[in-house]
């Protein structure tokens, strides 16, 4: 387009800074009462005297907590500035992680509380995903499954093979689990990082 | 998918045998059907109801205006069971095209509806050998409590209806509760009501929640020892809006007065402007004393056989057409 003075100028398109209760999506991250949240679900509701509402069931990206919120059609919502990157983990320093951007190689520290118990499956190069808002980290998604080698575990008593039974075994990361009784010093376990918990040996 | 797939997935013999078990209620009870018109001068000028227009009539957004009129002319008792057209109502509870069961008694209260309403939803839940939805059990009588007790209980919030808009903004942000940037008294109560109290009403049991604040008059009337409420209740079961019920309003120069406040309002907000049916106010000055209801088909078809979204007990949702 051409402005007041005759020249060719361009409009950048822009991210909305907020949009319509109707608009609302899972994914969408939004600012209420000065916190991120990411919309889960959305649903149509109206009573049957009142104005339409998007009935949204949404997670607080700080706490992690599940609420739901009742927008009403025309509602104005903030988005928050959320951005996601695709991180290696290098090492730890001290308490902290230290994580670098897989695009633009700058390196960032990430205080031990963001991992929480995610520590125990980080492991040297593992890419994550880091959640930034406002370009301040508030958080650390692993991946859904994790690979890590068996450094100790006692050896299982022989002839037990029954079901159930299991024993500790001490992870390459310093994390302790608890696997099914055939498995030896050096196996490669797959891990379920939401859970924890063992998956099953892999060759290699 | 392909269409007998589709139609597979519907319940649609269900519907069939719950029409006919409505109907069997009503004939027992001497009630007389009406086939309610379905293009009319006036589609009724609730703010939130947004009417389709043919030519120089619109689609009943409800057949009240005409059922009224029918009591004015000395009918007793008489329901209706047909389609009723709301647009932009879509979603896992709504269809723009939707069944609405109507009934009125003249010369009775809401109690009356209300004892109605429960002995049909329980004589349909046995003719599908259901009594519980859930944890939800629909065996009668169910508990019955105002708004004002369920804000209260629920939502920590005092609403006796006369408070102004400003007053109940206040008292639901003190409580804890999100409050939008604007919005009129409507709004603001629907908003809490939402996040605070709908989410707990007919968890156990169907809930039936009457004296409704006068801000959310529609066509009822006034309760008579205490005006800042009117005689009006829903029904709420396993996260269904039902029903919601009048004592009607009969007075013709209130009647008015309301139709072109919402007129007003519907200018204001640049909705569509609706004309005032005459002949239903004119109709109000014979009318007697009654209490109506409307209770939505389809609603009560998911709560009976079990369906989440309303496209399972429609042969054709919106969106399949």
């Amino acid at each position: 387009m051409i402005d007041s003075d005759g020249k060719r100028c361009y409009i950048l398109p822009t991210m909305p800074s907020s949009v319509d209760a109707t608009e609302l999506r899972p994914g969408l991250k939004l600012l209420m009462d000065g916190q991120p949240y990411t919309v889960i679900e959305r649903q149509f509701v109206k009573p049957g005297k009142g104005a339409a509402f998007t009935r949204t069931k949404m997670k607080n990206l700080l706490t992690g907590r599940n609420v739901e919120n009742n927008f009403r059609s025309g509602e104005k919502i903030e988005l928050a500035d959320i951005e996601e990157k695709g991180m290696s983990f290098l090492y730890k320093e001290g308490e902290d992680f230290v994580f670098m951007d897989q695009q633009s190689y700058e390196q960032i520290t990430i205080v031990k509380d963001l991992v929480g118990d995610d520590w125990k499956w980080l492991k040297d190069n593992m890419v994550v995903f880091v959640l930034f808002w406002n370009g301040r980290a508030i958080g650390v998604t692993l991946p859904n499954f994790v690979e890590l080698r068996v450094v100790t575990s006692e050896p299982g008593v022989k002839g037990d093979t029954s079901g159930g039974a299991q024993k500790p075994a001490t992870l390459e990361t310093g994390a302790t689990i608890n696997v099914p009784l055939f498995i030896n010093e050096g196996d490669l376990l797959r891990i379920d990082t939401r859970t924890g918990g063992y998956c099953e040996r892999v060759k290699g | 998918m392909t269409e007998r797939e589709r139609i597979a997935g519907k319940k649609l013999r269900e519907r069939s045998i719950l029409n006919r078990t409505i109907r069997a209620f009503f004939d027992a009870r001497e009630f007389i059907e009406i086939e309610a018109p379905i293009l009319v001068p006036s589609p009724g000028l609730e703010l939130h109801l947004d009417a389709f227009a043919v030519e120089n009539r619109y689609l009943i957004t409800s057949p009240e205006y005409q059922m009224k009129r029918l009591l004015a002319g000395g009918m007793q008792r008489i329901y209706s069971l047909g389609k009723v057209f709301r647009r932009k109502e879509a979603g896992a509870h709504h269809n723009p095209e939707f069944t609405m069961l109507e009934w009125y008694r003249a010369g009775a209260g809401w109690i009356e509806i209300a004892d109605d309403t429960e002995a049909l939803v329980w004589q349909c839940a046995r003719q599908f050998r259901v009594t519980e939805v859930g944890r939800c059990a629909l065996e009668p009588p169910w508990p019955r409590l105002t708004v004002g007790e369920a804000c209260e209980r629920w939502g920590r919030v005092r609403v006796y209806g006369d408070e102004d808009v400003t007053t109940l903004r206040e008292r639901v942000a003190a409580a804890g509760w999100r409050v939008p940037a604007d919005g009129d008294w409507s709004d603001v109560f629907f908003g809490f009501f939402l996040d605070a109290v709908e989410p707990h009403l007919g968890r156990d049991e169907p809930t039936l929640v009457h004296d409704w604040p006068a801000p959310l008059c529609a066509l009822a009337r006034a309760k008579p020892d205490d005006a800042r409420v009117v005689e009006r209740f829903e029904v709420y079961a396993a996260g269904l809006e039902l029903c919601n019920a009048f004592g009607e309003l009969t007075d013709a120069a209130e009647q008015r007065r309301r139709l072109e406040s919402d007129l007003a309002a519907r200018k204001q907000r640049g909705l569509a402007e609706y004309p005032i049916d005459e002949k239903f106010l004119a109709a109000l000055a014979d009318m007697p004393p009654a209490a109506g209801i409307a209770l939505g088909v389809d609603r009560l078809a998911m709560l009976l056989l079990g369906a989440s979204d309303i496209r399972d007990v429609l042969p054709f949702a919106d969106d399949e057409l």
